[in-house]
């Protein structure tokens, strides 16, 4: 399945949104994520299925003043 | 004379400090942290940006106390109000408290906030919930209709971000500050604890400072300055300054002379 993941794309088989977090080591607590343009819940991540194709955005916060 | 109970209250939550600090541009996070620390504050901006995928570098969160500290993220980097909007939820959703500092900046050079999309992004933010802390130039009329779409603060510029010139703005900032029914939180520009002092002398409610305190080589240092200077210029403003006259008035007896 290919995804594109913060405007890379990327051939994965995970499966769900939290698959994809830990596959990239990303710590869930931490982070925003959209899928297709939609804010997807935190507590939507282990059951929001991936589709071929799918936009996914994942942002954390940074130094900003 | 010391009043006790001289807390800065933004939408109905209490704060001792009336220094908020941005933590952009430190050179590390142990120096983010020392100026966090030494200044005071109970109020800190953060950005959100894309993770770098492959390289996720350890989230600024675990460097912030969350108890101690409220975190305000910002809407940097949005060009109008639909970007801000979606920067507000995604950081809502990032987990945050629904406490936004709204800023929409299109012009590159001088990252001046355009007045129109943040009040759209405003209008839009406080019927969402959110307690709406908007950036904005020292626009008296502007600050008032924001006021009036139901934002928690304004936060009028000094100076354009970033450039430690001080106050600038301020006759304009005066009449904000005379006009204003919420704190008002002067933000951008401020360069040095005399900046804070001169615009918390004015009567400024709180004062944002990052810059400063992120480009010098001593920020735990600069920090504790810019503490003072909130609080002299705090203290100075409850006291009440002298009126400001053309012609000498001695301090001494005119009476009395010797011989």
């Amino acid at each position: 399945m290919r995804l594109s993941v913060n405007g890379e794309v990327k051939e994965t088989g995970c499966s769900t949104v939290s698959e994809l977090l830990q596959s990239l080591q990303i710590e869930p607590g931490h982070v925003a994520v959209e899928l297709n343009l939609a804010i997807i819940p935190k507590q939507q991540y282990e059951t929001m299925t991936l589709n071929d194709g799918d936009r996914i955005e994942i942002v954390h916060f940074v130094g900003g003043g | 004379m010391n009043p006790l109970n001289d807390a800065l209250v933004i939408a109905g939550r209490s704060f001792n400090s009336r220094l908020l600090v941005g933590t952009g541009k430190f050179s590390s996070n142990a120096a983010m942290v020392e100026a966090m620390q030494y200044s005071g504050s109970e109020i800190v901006t953060v950005a959100l940006r894309r993770v770098d995928i492959g390289n996720p570098d350890d989230s600024i969160l675990s460097h912030i106390d969350r108890n101690k500290y409220l975190l305000l993220p910002n809407t940097s980097g949005a060009r109008d109000a639909e970007e801000a909007v979606r920067l507000a939820r995604l950081s809502r959703a990032a987990g945050c408290d629904p406490w936004v500092k709204l800023e929409v900046t299109p012009d590159p050079y001088y990252l001046l906030p355009d007045p129109i999309e943040t009040l759209k992004a405003a209008e839009i933010l406080v019927k969402e919930g959110f307690t709406v802390l908007p950036y904005i130039n020292a626009d008296p009329v502007l600050a008032k209709r924001l006021q009036e779409a139901g934002t928690a603060t304004v936060m009028p510029l000094g100076a354009p971000i970033g450039t430690n010139r001080g106050i600038r703005t301020r006759d304009q900032i005066a009449i904000i500050i005379e006009q204003a029914i919420v704190p008002v939180v002067v933000d951008a520009g401020l360069g040095a604890p005399s900046h804070a002092a001169e615009a918390m002398e004015m009567g400024a409610d709180a004062v944002l400072v990052n810059t400063a305190l992120a480009v010098t080589p001593n920020p735990g240092l600069m920090a504790a300055a810019f503490r003072k200077g909130v609080e002299a210029g705090r203290e100075a403003f409850l006291a009440g300054l002298g009126e400001q006259r053309q012609k000498a008035e001695a301090s001494s007896p005119l009476t009395g002379f010797l011989g």
